[in-house]
């Protein structure tokens, strides 16, 4: 675009070799104690009685860089998506920017004010009513009471809030207080906007509103916005530039489309088995009484799937305790994260302490279109409306359906992503009229 | 392209330096601390029945229990003047003083979900709270003047009232007491970020701390029995203020200008080395809270 290449634009953010280190375990006791105790131990030579027991501790005190050398200029006016796995440095970037902790090393030069909003409706007070939080919000997003004054009716107005703002918000729906929340700070004066994913919430048209607004800050009022999101389909249609960050460092600096490409390319769909044992699980509770040890696409060299080929999957899971009822669905999700669906639940029996149980399965995939999809293996007890997650790796099972059917044209990324079986033709006849 | 080099009205660095402290950031922040005041007010007694009453009802029982049991059954307050009011008036600033230090002593800990997501001046906060503590005192004063006038006019028989020329200093004392307050509030609320033990033993601490005050009993009496324990109580610095706020009020006692600025220096040496460690800490306090 002639925009980008425009030479007269103005950075309003320079980063220099920003790098955030964090210490690995827990850091001291918490308490004075503690921390004297661990101390005397470690004069003496002893093991410290604070550690958890088994930990190796030479590892322990280690460090992590969050961010690894971020170099980075954006410039006025921009809109830059920031997309990544978890894990990558999204959210300690954001938090260095918006000013919430310290960079380890490097400089961070801004121009403007930045209004950062990591989490929807910071700082409001549920007692309070909904004008008293506008300006409470307001005050501490950095707005002075005369700029809240002058956009006052702005806000409500766009918050669609309009009857309900004399109220608590403790009355309000989420909804209205999603939408009170955002409009607080889409109308701030600041220079720069940094968001967290704040438009996965609010419904469908509000979103639409938030993203069009979003664009007007950045496109007409000449503001910039910083975006982070795993939802693609959001930075597509917001930002001008992105960046995809990769175990603390920008991988990629460029246009939107490569950026998502480069970043989807990490799914990967040639493995067909993966070994599930020491995998992390996605909540606390998971694996510790039942545990996946091993997933496969059976007989399958790539996960690669015709179109209407069934999907054979075979897990090998293994029961620390007695259950009478294991079941298992599939929540499946298109390569952007977006969800497409869940299984229904797949029944599997009961299970006994110390016994390897394999069980193999199959999935009609006809239903999907082509691309690329993965989903994430949920093993829980009793019925899906009071289920108790028993298991849930942390991994995405990638697989990919490709078209078979010459006759059919190139699937388009606007048609969703389930193609639903042929409807049935009750009756199709003409009349003289 | 990158000729205004000077115009960055931000920069961030890793943490560095003594005295990070932007007072003109502080400054442009102040709507932020007068809604952090009214929110309290605002929040605070919604849904209860007395509601603001508790504000008077809190001081007016301690009182009565002071003038009970320090004043009637052990006799400690041999001033002359209505031992109600030298009680009422020694809890007034007395709990002044322990609401500042209590209020800010936990700013890090129970606020980092709401400084975990959005960056403010951290010190609005606890200058908030000594704010809310200066309005709470304020009402609480406006009590004691309705049984001071009451005392003065029809109960003679209790003892003699008089205002002091020190009458005047009240202001510049009461914000000596709330700046002592905020500088041992924010240390300790800058060492509690990892140190938990603090906040348990400040209450305590405070509680204590009142004993060492001339609060509950007369200062005159001691320092009479015992001039060196009259010292060792001078050298706590929240003495000559009370003894100040109630030769001011109920004519009654001494105040010594030394001491007093002596306190001053106190106050002013605490709140600098409360401001740096809160400076040092609020960087990167999220990641060790």
């Amino acid at each position: 675009m002639s925009l980008e290449n425009n030479t007269a634009r103005e950075p309003v953010i320079e980063i220099e070799g920003v790098k955030k280190q964090y210490k690995l375990g827990q850091i001291g006791g918490g308490t004075l104690t503690a921390d004297l105790q661990s101390w005397w131990a470690r004069v003496r030579g002893k093991e410290d009685p604070n550690l958890p027991i088994g930990t190796d501790s030479r590892l322990f005190g280690k460090t992590f860089m969050a961010l690894n050398g971020i170099d980075l200029t954006v410039y006025k006016g921009e809109a830059l998506g920031i997309i990544g796995r978890n894990g990558a440095g999204k959210s300690t970037l954001l938090k260095i920017l918006s000013r919430i902790t310290a960079p380890s090393e490097g400089e961070i030069r801004i121009k403007g004010r930045i209004a950062s909003m990591l989490e929807v409706g910071t700082g409001f007070n549920g007692e309070m009513t909904g004008r008293e939080n506008i300006y409470m919000n307001g005050a501490i997003l950095g707005m002075t009471r005369a700029e809240v004054d002058a956009k006052l009716d702005q806000i409500i107005e766009f918050s669609e809030c309009a009857e309900f703002i004399d109220t608590p918000v403790k009355r309000y729906s989420s909804g209205m207080f999603v939408k009170l929340a955002f409009a607080v700070a889409a109308h701030l004066d600041s220079e720069i906007m940094v968001m967290d994913e704040v438009l996965a919430v609010g419904d469908m048209k509000f979103q639409q509103k938030c993203l069009g607004k979003m664009s007007d800050v950045a496109g007409q009022e000449g503001r910039t916005v910083l975006y982070v999101s795993h939802n693609m389909s959001t930075i597509r249609q917001l930002c001008t530039r992105c960046i995809v960050l990769d175990q603390g460092r920008v991988i990629f600096d460029g246009n939107v489309e490569d950026a998502i490409a480069i970043y989807m390319d990490t799914t990967d769909v040639n493995v067909v088995k993966y070994e599930l044992a020491d995998v992390p699980r996605m909540n606390s509770g998971a694996g510790k009484r039942l545990r996946v040890e091993r997933l496969d696409f059976v007989g399958k060299e790539s996960s690669v799937f015709a179109a209407g080929e069934p999907l054979r999957v075979r897990i090998q899971w293994r029961a620390l305790h007695h259950f009478d009822a294991v079941n298992m669905k599939l929540n499946l999700h298109y390569r952007d994260s977006t969800p497409i669906g869940i299984t229904h639940p797949i029944t599997l029996g009961a299970a006994d302490p110390g016994k390897l149980y394999t069980t193999e399965f199959e999935f009609d995939s006809s239903i999907l279109a082509e691309g690329q999809y993965f989903f994430y293996l949920d093993v829980f007890e009793r019925e899906l409306a009071s289920a108790v997650c028993l298991d849930k790796p942390a991994k995405e099972f990638a697989f990919e359906i490709t078209n078979v059917d010459r006759a059919f044209p190139e699937w388009s990324s606007g048609w969703g992503r389930i193609h639903f079986p042929p409807v049935k033709l009750l009756s199709s006849e003409g009349s003289a009229e | 392209m990158t000729s205004n080099e000077q115009n960055w009205t931000t920069v961030i660095r890793p943490r560095t330096g003594w005295m990070d402290i932007d007072l003109k950031e502080l400054w442009q922040y102040r709507d932020l601390v007068f809604m952090f005041v009214k929110r309290n007010f605002t929040t605070m007694y919604k849904q209860t029945i007395l509601g603001p009453l508790w504000i008077l009802l809190n001081p007016l029982i301690t009182t009565v229990i002071f003038t009970v049991v320090f004043g009637s059954i052990a006799g400690l307050a041999e001033e002359g003047v209505p031992s109600f009011l030298f009680y009422m008036s020694g809890n007034a600033i007395w709990s002044l003083f322990s609401a500042c230090i209590t209020g800010t002593a936990n700013t890090f800990v129970s606020n980092s979900g709401l400084f975990g997501k959005v960056y403010f001046p951290r010190l609005t906060m606890p200058i908030a709270e000594v704010m809310i503590s200066f309005v709470n005192m304020a009402i609480q004063m406006l009590m004691f003047a309705g049984f001071w006038v009451w005392f003065y006019f029809f109960g003679q028989e209790y003892g003699a009232l008089s205002l002091s020329p020190w009458f005047f200093a009240l202001p510049v004392v009461l914000l000596l007491v709330m700046l002592l307050g905020l500088g041992a509030g924010i240390i300790v609320s800058s060492l509690t970020t990892k140190y938990r033990d603090l906040a348990i033993a400040v209450g305590f601490g405070v509680q204590l701390w009142m004993y060492a005050t001339p609060v509950v009993y007369s200062f005159s009496d001691i320092s009479a029995k015992s001039p060196i324990l009259g010292t060792l109580i001078r050298l706590n610095p929240m003495t000559e203020p009370v003894l100040l706020f109630r030769n001011a009020l109920l004519g009654c006692g001494t105040v010594s200008a030394g001491w007093l600025l002596y306190s001053a220096v106190f106050a002013l040496v605490l709140l600098s080395i409360g401001v740096i460690l809160f400076s040092r800490v609020e960087k990167t306090f999220m990641d060790t809270v």
